[in-house]
């Protein structure tokens, strides 16, 4: 494995010896000096064009954690909001001897380009890429379920898992689905038909309107963020009758199995999708998947730059 | 295992031997230590584990006090990470107890160039400050290439840096032995 651009192309052996390194790397948070020595000496360049929080100090802590240089390259106020095309910039990056670029781009498919166009001779990984993939939240997503559901072993076969809301702009909803796909788990999409991409019946999923006959059968449920800024028109009437139809409040969280859990990627929408009871309710996994999705991403880096370069591609 | 046997394989401990020496082991180290109390026995993935596992049960059975036992994986401080391809990472059990101010004994099966106990030193500088660190092994076989040595030794086997040594234990391979391939063809 040289980059990680999908969460399609990880195959189980693959996805399960990330998940399986993370739970390893998960013990270190716990120990009085969060650091190993691992990737001394490699350089990691965040590259975000879009606005990420959580994402970006997460992949910038896991780098530090594994004792890796790490340097933020925000396309506001640089030169990028300049006119400086992917291209030159991945060539700067190149000439001061990136390691590994993680890159968070507005267009999907950004991070596929900068892998295979021979600009630079690190690794890629694609932190989301417009409503294309986002492979690292996926994975994180499918340890805290194997965590939770599976007691930290295995695949996720025959785990049930509901994702609703925006699964059109969603890069989160594709990459859980292909992942879980391949790890065995069944999964269920709910969404306003409007709010689902076209060729979803070629989707390795099942899909349904009504959130309320799914809850019973869930062991996960995932709620989406209404992406606001990526709605350009008008998918749904209200904000209150997507919440009413769609959101998930404490009345309807009466319908999910007790052992199950809720999920959200952040950032929430309280009172949109999610309702602040649920959010803090003993059943929503939010602060641990930010935990997780920490080591995780530690587990992606060593995987990717902790052992000899590879000389083939 | 198949093509080691295809070269001249013979056997240097058996398994009456490997227990003689873990009992032996077990007794020095009570013996040094004058008794069990702030021990911590951690081995050193994948058949350090098992004799460590081995050791602490006969400390307790000479002490009538349980160790506490672990395993730490020093893949993550290797010094030849960027020879090889990412490896897989072995688990890491530290006691509840931890690691500080006790005696820790560190267990492996086989000390070679002493790479791998100077990778541990490091992992267990980040677990905590141990009052002192021993080190046990089963087989000492020379060539080492760091100024390092062990405390406890089951034997010592001079051996050449062409041959291999293999360690079999019966938790992974069904059998208790040591055995030495001729390594020209391998």
């Amino acid at each position: 494995m040289r980059h990680l651009l999908s969460a399609g192309e990880l195959d189980r052996d693959t996805a399960l010896l990330i998940l399986d390194t993370a739970a390893e790397m998960s013990a270190l948070s716990e120990r009085s000096v969060k650091k190993l020595p691992t990737l001394r000496g490699r350089t990691v360049v965040n590259l975000f064009f879009e606005d990420s929080t959580r994402t970006r100090i997460s992949f910038e802590l896991a780098a530090k954690r594994l004792s890796a240089d790490v340097i933020n390259f925000a396309a506001k106020g640089s030169s990028v909001s300049k006119g400086e095309s992917l291209k030159d910039t991945a060539l700067t990056l190149e000439a001061m001897g990136a390691d590994a670029v993680v890159i968070r781009h507005w267009d999907s498919g950004a991070p596929y380009r900068l892998a295979h166009a021979n600009w630079i001779g690190g690794s890629v990984i694609n932190a989301g890429d417009g409503t294309h993939e986002h492979p690292t939240q996926a994975l994180l997503d499918a340890y805290t379920m194997r965590k939770h559901l599976r007691g930290g072993q295995g695949a996720l076969e025959g785990v049930r898992v509901g994702i609703v809301g925006d699964v059109l702009h969603s890069r989160v909803a594709r990459s859980n689905v292909l992942l879980l796909q391949t790890l065995g788990a069944e999964v269920t999409l709910v969404a306003p038909p409007t709010l689902l991409p076209i060729g979803i019946e070629e989707w390795p999923c099942e899909v349904s309107y009504h959130i309320d006959e799914v809850l019973p059968k869930v062991d996960a449920i995932m709620m989406l963020r209404v992406q606001s800024e990526r709605m350009k028109d008008a998918y749904f009437p209200t904000a209150r009758e997507y919440s009413r139809l769609y959101g998930l409040g404490g009345e309807r969280m009466k319908l999910l199995p007790e052992h199950a859990i809720v999920m959200h990627p952040g950032p929430m929408n309280r009172g949109m999708e999610i309702s602040a009871e649920v959010a803090d309710s003993a059943q929503a996994v939010m602060v641990e998947q930010v935990a997780n999705g920490v080591s995780v991403r530690m587990a992606v880096l060593y995987l990717l730059l902790g052992g000899a370069k590879e000389l083939s591609e | 295992m198949d093509s080691a046997r295809a070269h001249d394989l013979r056997t240097v401990l058996s398994g009456d031997d490997i227990a003689r020496a873990t009992r032996r082991i077990a007794h020095e180290i009570v013996e040094k230590a004058k008794g069990a109390s702030d021990l911590v026995i951690l081995g050193i993935p994948t058949r350090g584990v098992y004799l460590a596992q081995r050791i602490a049960a006969a400390i307790s059975e000479i002490e009538g006090v349980e160790v506490p036992v672990g395993s730490l994986d020093i893949t993550l401080y290797r010094d030849d990470l960027r020879l090889q391809p990412p490896r897989a990472l072995e688990p890491t059990s530290i006691p509840a107890g931890g690691i500080d101010d006790k005696t820790v004994v560190l267990v492996d099966d086989v000390l070679y160039s002493g790479r791998t106990i100077r990778a541990a030193l490091d992992a267990l500088n980040d677990v905590g400050r141990p009052a002192a660190v021993r080190l046990a092994v089963l087989v000492d076989r020379g060539h080492r290439e760091l100024p390092i040595r062990p405390d406890y030794v089951g034997k010592n086997i001079p051996t050449s840096s062409t041959e291999q040594v293999f360690v079999r234990l019966s938790e992974l391979d069904g059998t208790d032995a040591v055995e030495i391939a001729d390594g020209a063809g391998a």
